[in-house]
């Protein structure tokens, strides 16, 4: 589904990736961890498509297309969703405005008509059931004034509704606590399906215990310095990141 | 001589040639009031020019062109009523229509309460002598240095009078439908006089358009008068074509605990002027001014405003947001005045600009003149380009950049309309500023002409 070769990625002209290689196949859970600093956002940027974000060598192919070729909508329309770390808050633009307007341009790239909109209320509610998201949130501008939870929350109801092949979840357990993150978790389970993929970008251990992975890279100074099953979670909450550091230094 | 001294003899000689005619039709009140007013216009340097309030409007292009000014009112061979529908048809209103500042003659004022009072200026002044002589001018000298006021009043001959007396719920808005038609290009004057008795409560929605494709200079005048707890929901849309200008000027003075709710839409125009003052005299008073601007090509918006809390315990909220594209030009100013008994005062102001090329422009400028010291006053302004974090993440949902800035704007309005409490109108206006964003002419108007004419 993704392959990733030597991927080098600079941003204001300071190189953070230095030669990233990963390919994940359908169906598969990839947890990426890591130190701060790492190149973890910066990973998950490049992927979708922030221009801010060099690409110097390497390349990235999605399902068989060149990705460094497509604009950030266009990649969304391919099927990969970013979680973001930080949602973005909208004044005036209600969610089920924003929803409509993404799926509609989703489904127009894949030459589809615009969903109906009695199906399309119908399909909203459902997601919302499916994410345990309350209705009012549909008619509020979106993301604005929510809580950090509630904005987890709705970037998972979204994925909910976008329906990805490939989602990343950057840091998504990032301040929440700990019931929320069992929601965010348990939303993200309910909506896996057998042919798509998931990233999962995390500092820590808690969010894997929710969505297990199926396998673990560890991102040190801009590479995978250590691949391996989900045992190396474990052993990364157990020892931190500094024996990986000193593999490196040793390897250098 | 020049071409401002040329503009001021012009005015000089109009007031005295055709002052038998002005006073024609009109009654005492309004008559009473001219000479006056035509001497502050003369003692104050005429129409503005480089004066503080005026800074950055230059009126001398739209002021320095050959209107027409007809001075009586000349019946329409055509019936308005038919020429002109309005588009918001879920929204029952009692509409009135003024052709050029008249009011037209075809109007049909019904299903009204009985005491209620929709009528002429002209009509109103003969009628309701008392009631004319109690508000009439007694609000607009507010604008103690502004000669476009004194102007309005030394010339205006007709408008809309509405009375709400005492304890009256008048549940329908009244929808004032301001309609520009000529053969020549053409200057005109409205005065409107609203008045809100004891407890009463009141819509009154603004539109204005342009049915003919001349160049017009409207210089109008409303006073609004709010008794003790009385309530009214003002609502004013400007839509009408680039070479159509106007000095459109509000006065409101409100009473113990009266409430004012006051929307200004901005969707085209030429050179448009709003003057908004507000004197809050006695204590409990609130008021919430809201404004939207949307500008392109060579566009002027300036809205100025005057909050001025005389009474303690009042409030005031002040909003106004604006986006340009093109060559536009938008002013904003606000200011607050807090008298020294004016403690306890709550009084707040925003004004966000948003601008999307690099030759639009915009001055923004707050004056907070406070001399009582147990206040709350807040004001901001600020001027910005797209929210590029926003644009990513709109992007990265599989919305394209154009939609994607679309929705941006069409949010940062929506800031504003949200204030919008009749809901058929708001969203009208939702689905108007929507179209005016995608460029589309805002015909929502069975008006053949909109936007026609370029500058």
């Amino acid at each position: 589904m993704l392959k990733i070769k030597n991927l080098h990625a600079s941003v204001e002209g300071k190189e953070i990736l230095k030669g990233v290689n990963l390919e994940i196949n359908p169906g598969e859970v990839h947890a990426i961890m890591g130190p701060n600093g790492a190149g973890k956002s910066t990973l998950s940027s490049v992927l979708t498509g922030r221009e801010r974000f060099e690409v110097t060598a390497g390349e990235i192919e999605f399902n068989g297309k060149n990705l460094l070729e497509l604009p950030a909508e266009d990649r969304a329309r391919e099927g990969i969703f970013m979680s973001f770390q930080y949602p973005v808050e909208i004044p005036g633009v209600s969610t089920v405005n924003f929803l409509k307007t993404a799926v509609n341009e989703i489904r127009k790239y894949h030459g589809l008509p615009s969903y109906p909109a009695a199906d399309f209320l119908k399909m909203i509610r459902e997601k919302m059931d499916l994410v345990g998201i309350d209705n009012k949130l549909l008619n509020r501008s979106l993301n604005e004034g929510f809580s950090g939870g509630e904005k987890k929350k709705n970037e998972i109801f979204q994925m909910a509704v976008l329906e990805p092949r490939l989602a990343i979840l950057d840091e998504t357990d990032s301040g929440l606590d700990i019931d929320a993150l069992r929601i965010v978790a348990n939303g993200v389970n309910k909506l896996k399906k057998p042919g798509n993929s998931t990233i999962v970008i995390t500092h820590y251990q808690r969010l894997l215990d929710y969505i297990v992975p199926d396998v673990v890279h560890v991102l040190y100074d801009g590479r995978i310095v250590k691949t391996a099953g989900k045992e190396l979670v474990g052993e990364l909450e157990a020892k931190g990141y500094d024996w990986i550091k000193e593999e490196v230094a040793e390897c250098k | 001589m020049s071409v401002l001294e040329k503009i001021n003899t012009d005015f000089a000689t109009l007031f005295r040639e055709g002052y038998s005619q002005l006073e024609q039709g009109c009654g005492a009140v309004m008559n009473g009031c001219r000479k006056e007013a035509f001497e502050k216009f003369v003692q104050l340097g005429g129409i503005p020019q480089k004066q503080e309030d005026y800074l950055y409007t230059d009126l001398l292009p739209v002021f320095n062109k050959d209107y027409r000014v007809v001075l009586k009112y000349i019946p329409q061979e055509v019936d308005m009523n038919e020429t002109f529908r309005c588009a918001v048809t879920d929204l029952v209103t009692t509409p009135v229509l003024t052709v050029n500042g008249w009011w037209f003659d075809g109007n049909m004022v019904s299903e009204i309460p009985e005491e209620v009072v929709i009528c002429s200026m002209r009509e109103a002044c003969i009628k309701y002598p008392d009631l004319l002589y109690k508000h009439y001018n007694r609000y607009a000298p507010a604008a103690r240095k502004d000669g476009l006021v004194a102007l309005n009043t030394a010339f205006a001959q007709d408008g809309i009078f509405v009375y709400v007396p005492d304890e009256v719920v008048l549940e329908r808005p009244v929808q004032v439908i301001n309609l520009l038609r000529a053969n020549a290009d053409l200057m005109g004057f409205q005065r409107n006089l609203v008045v809100v008795g004891k407890n009463a409560r009141a819509t009154v929605l603004v539109c204005d358009h342009t049915l003919s494709d001349h160049h017009f200079l409207m210089n109008n005048t409303t006073e609004v008068s709010l008794a003790q707890g009385a309530y009214l929901d003002y609502y004013q849309v400007q839509n009408q074509h680039l070479g159509a200008s106007q000095v459109n000027s509000l006065f409101v003075s409100q009473q113990r605990k009266a409430v004012f709710d006051g929307n200004m839409v901005t969707l085209y125009g030429g050179l448009i002027r709003n003057n908004m003052y507000v004197a809050l005299h006695e204590e409990g008073g609130e008021c919430n001014l809201y404004g939207m601007y949307i500008l392109d090509k060579n566009q002027v918006v300036d809205n100025f405003s005057y909050i001025d809390h005389i009474a303690p315990h009042c409030v005031s909220h002040e909003h106004f947001k604006g986006v340009m594209d093109d060559h536009s030009l938008a002013n904003f100013s606000g200011y607050i005045r807090v008298r020294p008994d004016a403690q306890k005062t709550e009084a707040y102001q925003a004004n966000n600009n948003l601008l999307l090329s690099e030759q639009a422009r915009v001055n923004s400028k707050p004056q907070l003149m406070i001399d009582a010291d147990d206040v709350k006053c807040s004001h901001g302004a600020s001027v910005g380009q797209m929210d590029e974090e926003a644009m990513f993440y709109l992007r990265s949902r599989g919305i394209g950049p154009e939609e994607a800035r679309m929705m941006l704007m069409f949010g940062f309005a929506h800031d504003i309309i949200r204030h919008v409490r009749l809901e058929p109108l708001r969203r009208k206006i939702d689905d108007l500023i929507d179209k005016r964003l995608r460029g589309e002419l805002s015909k929502c108007y069975h008006c053949m002409m909109q936007c026609k004419k370029q500058e």
